[in-house]
C-alpha cells in the first residue's frame, strides 16, 4: 500500500512547509492590505523638506504636517464638521426610515415583495452622475446649494437602499418565534416590534449605521457637485483641493497627514467591530 | 385552479406572520423608503432623461442679453454625442470605462478569490487578516487615490522600486495601469471577504467526498470549490461591475479630470454638468444609465446573478426554509 497515489497533489512534501504554506499566503494579503495604507502613514510623519525620502521609516519623526493641515487658512476643521455633519444626518435618517422597511421585508408576507427587493436593490446601483445632473440643476433653481440638505438628500440615494438591505439581512436572523410568543401575550405587533425586535436588533442597527456612515463619509462626488464655497466642502472634497504653501507643488506631505486624520477614526472602529462588520457586509450575497 | 389553493396553503402558511394586515401594515412599513427613494432616486432618473431632450438656449436677443431658457432638441443631444464633432471624446471615455470594468474586474476576481481561499485555508490569524481586509474597503476612494498619486509620484516609491522614471500620473497607457492597480489594491480584498463567506458555507464533507473520489486539489477547485461559490462570487462580480461603470473619484484624484486617457462616462458628464451643458450632460448620464441597466440585466438574466437570494418571498412557506429551490406550488397542492 505505499505506492504512489494517483494524484500529484497529495504526495504530501515536508509536513511543516505544507503547514506553513496558508500562513505565508496570508502573510501575503496582509502585506497586500497594509502596506500602501502603511506608507501613507509613514509619509505623513515625515518632515515636509525629507518628504521625498523613501525610507521605510520617517527619520527624524515629525508631526508638522499634521499642523499644517489644520492651519486656519486650510479650513479642514470645518470640513471635518461638515462630514461629520453630513454623514451623521445622513446615516440618522436612513436608520430611521431604513428600520421600518427591512422589519416589514423581513417580517411580512405582501404581494409585490420581490419587487420591491428587486427595486430597492436595483436603486444602489444607479450611477450617481445620472442622479446628480438634474438634481444639481433643480438645488440650483431653489437655492440649495452649498448647504447640507443638497449633499444629504442626493446621498441617501445609495445609503438608504444598503442600510435597507442589510438590516432586512439581520432581521431575517432573529427568530420569528419572538414576536409571535410577544403577541400570543398580548401585545400589539407594533408593540412587539418596538419592545422585543427593536432592543434585540440593537446590534444589527448598529453595525448597519457604521457601514452606513462611512459610505456616506467617503463620498465625494455628489458633495463635490453640490457644493462650491469651501466652508462647506466635506472632507475628502477638501483634501482632494489641498494647495501646496510653494505654488504649483502638490502637498502630498499634508495630504497624507489629512487622509490619516480622515482614515484612522473608520480604521480603529472597523477593528473594533470587525467581525460584525464582515456580517453586515456579506449579509445580503450569502446564507 | 388559483381559487382552489388559495384558502387552505395561505392559512396554514404565512409562518413570517400574520394574515389579516399584512398587507396595509407593509405598506405603511414601506412607504417612508419607497417616498424617499421615489424622490431621490426616481425623479431624478426620469427628469434627467427629460432634461437630456432639452438644451441650453444660447442665443442673443435682439438687445444683445442672453435668452434664458431651454429648447426641446429631441434626440440631438444623442445624435452629436455618437456622431457628432466631439463624439470622440465620448467613444473615448465608453472605451476607458468599459476597459477598467473588465480588466478590473478581471483581476479582482481572481485575487479575490485567491484571497478567499488563502483565509479558508489558514485556521489560526483569520481575524487579524479579516481586519487587514479592511482597512483598504474603509479608505475612502479619495484619500486612496492621493495616496496611490503620492505612490506614482515622478520620484515616488513606485518608481524606485522598479528603478525607471515613468510619468505615471500623466497621460498615457500608464495612467490607465496606474487606476487599475489603485482600483484593485481597494476593492478585491472586498471580493475575498465576500467569496470567504461563501466558501465557509461549502460542507467539508463535500470536499472529503470529492477527495475520496479521487480528485486532485485543482480538480477540487473546478468542480466543487467554484461551482458552489458561484452564486456568491456572481453578486460580488456584479456589485463590482456596476461599481466600476461609474468609476469617477479614483481617476479624478490620481490623474486628473481632463485627461484622455483616464476620462469615463461619469467624468465626461459631469465636466458638462460643472459647464451648465445640463442637455448633453443629462444624455451622457442617460447613456451610462443604459450601460449599466444593459449589463446588470445580462448579469441576471443570462448568468442567473440572484441578488435577492433568500431574501425571496418563498410561495409555499414550510417549516425548515429550503436553500433557494422553489416548489412548484400549484400543481402539488391542487393534486
Amino acid at each position: 500500500m505505499t505506492a504512489v497515489l494517483p494524484s500529484a497533489s497529495r504526495a504530501r512534501p515536508a509536513p511543516s512547509a505544507r503547514r506553513m504554506l496558508p500562513y505565508a499566503g496570508m502573510a501575503v494579503v496582509v502585506l497586500y492590505c497594509l502596506v500602501p495604507f502603511y506608507w501613507m502613514v509613514v509619509s505623513a510623519f515625515r518632515r515636509p523638506e525629507d518628504q521625498f525620502d523613501n525610507a521605510a521609516l520617517p527619520s527624524p519623526w515629525s508631526i508638522k504636517n499634521f499642523t499644517a493641515v489644520f492651519k486656519p487658512d486650510v479650513g479642514f476643521q470645518r470640513a471635518l464638521l461638515n462630514s461629520l455633519v453630513v454623514a451623521g444626518v445622513t446615516t440618522v435618517i436612513t436608520l430611521l426610515v431604513g428600520t421600518l422597511t427591512a422589519y416589514a421585508l423581513a417580517r411580512l408576507d405582501f404581494r409585490f415583495k420581490n419587487a420591491v427587493l428587486g427595486l430597492i436593490i436595483a436603486t444602489s446601483m444607479f450611477p450617481g452622475i445620472s442622479l446628480i445632473i438634474p438634481l444639481l440643476k433643480l438645488f440650483s433653481d431653489i437655492k440649495w446649494i452649498n448647504t447640507y440638505q443638497a449633499m444629504i438628500v442626493p446621498t441617501l440615494s445609495f445609503a438608504l437602499p444598503l442600510a435597507v438591505w442589510n438590516l432586512t439581512a439581520f432581521f431575517r436572523q432573529m427568530p420569528a418565534e419572538l414576536e409571535q410568543a410577544a403577541m400570543v401575550d398580548g401585545c400589539t405587533r407594533g408593540q412587539a416590534f418596538r419592545k422585543i425586535i427593536v432592543p434585540l436588533a440593537a446590534p444589527g442597527v448598529f453595525t448597519t449605521a457604521i457601514i452606513t456612515f462611512i459610505a456616506a463619509w467617503n463620498e465625494f462626488i455628489i458633495a463635490l457637485s453640490m457644493v462650491n464655497k469651501k466652508e462647506m466642502q466635506t472632507a475628502t472634497v477638501s483634501i482632494s483641493k489641498f494647495t501646496g504653501a510653494y505654488g504649483f507643488d502638490q502637498p502630498f506631505g499634508t495630504q497624507m497627514a489629512a487622509g490619516v486624520i480622515v482614515t484612522v477614526p473608520l480604521v480603529i472602529v472597523v477593528l473594533i467591530f470587525q467581525r460584525r462588520i464582515v456580517a453586515g457586509l456579506t449579509a445580503g450575497g450569502v446564507k | 385552479m388559483s381559487t382552489t389553493i388559495a384558502g387552505p396553503p395561505a392559512a396554514r402558511g404565512r409562518r413570517r406572520g400574520d394574515v389579516r394586515g399584512s398587507g396595509r401594515l407593509a405598506g405603511m412599513l414601506l412607504s417612508p423608503t419607497v417616498i424617499v427613494l421615489a424622490l431621490v432616486v426616481g425623479y431624478p432618473v426620469i427628469a434627467a432623461f427629460r432634461e437630456s431632450l432639452y438644451q441650453r438656449g444660447e442665443g442673443l436677443d435682439a438687445n444683445g442679453f442672453v435668452v434664458q431658457g431651454d429648447k426641446f432638441v429631441g434626440l440631438r443631444n444623442y445624435t452629436d454625442i455618437f456622431t457628432g464633432p466631439n463624439s470622440g471624446a465620448f467613444w473615448n471615455a465608453f472605451g476607458n470605462t468599459t476597459f477598467f470594468t473588465v480588466v478590473t474586474v478581471v483581476l479582482e476576481t481572481v485575487l479575490g478569490v485567491t484571497m478567499a481561499l488563502v483565509m479558508h485555508r489558514a485556521f489560526r490569524g483569520r481575524g487579524f487578516v479579516r481586519a487587514s481586509i479592511l482597512v483598504p474597503w474603509a479608505i475612502p476612494t479619495v484619500v486612496s487615490g492621493l495616496l496611490w498619486r503620492w505612490v506614482f509620484q515622478a520620484d515616488g516609491i513606485a518608481n524606485a522600486m522598479i528603478g525607471r522614471q515613468v510619468l505615471w500620473t500623466t497621460e498615457g497607457f500608464h495612467a490607465k495601469v496606474a487606476v487599475i492597480i489603485a482600483d484593485t489594491w481597494k476593492t478585491a480584498p472586498f471580493v475575498g471577504l465576500l467569496v470567504l463567506a461563501g466558501l465557509q458555507v461549502i460542507p467539508r464533507e463535500v470536499h472529503e467526498a470529492a477527495r475520496v473520489d479521487g480528485a486532485g486539489a485543482w480538480q477540487g477547485f473546478w468542480r466543487i470549490t467554484l461551482p458552489m461559490v458561484k452564486p456568491v462570487l456572481l453578486v460580488a462580480v456584479l456589485f463590482r461591475l456596476l461599481d466600476v461603470l461609474r468609476m469617477f473619484d479614483l481617476p479624478v484624484v490620481l490623474v486628473g479630470l481632463h485627461k484622455d486617457s483616464v476620462e469615463t462616462l461619469t467624468m465626461i458628464a459631469y465636466n458638462e454638468a460643472t459647464n451648465l451643458r445640463y442637455g448633453p450632460a443629462a444624455a451622457y448620464a442617460t447613456i451610462l444609465f443604459l450601460y449599466v441597466a444593459a449589463v446588470a440585466y445580462a448579469f441576471v438574466k443570462l448568468l442567473g446573478a440572484d441578488i435577492i437570494g433568500d431574501m425571496r418571498q418563498k410561495r409555499t412557506p414550510r417549516p425548515a426554509p429550503p436553500k433557494k429551490k422553489r416548489l412548484t406550488v400549484p400543481a402539488e397542492v391542487a393534486a
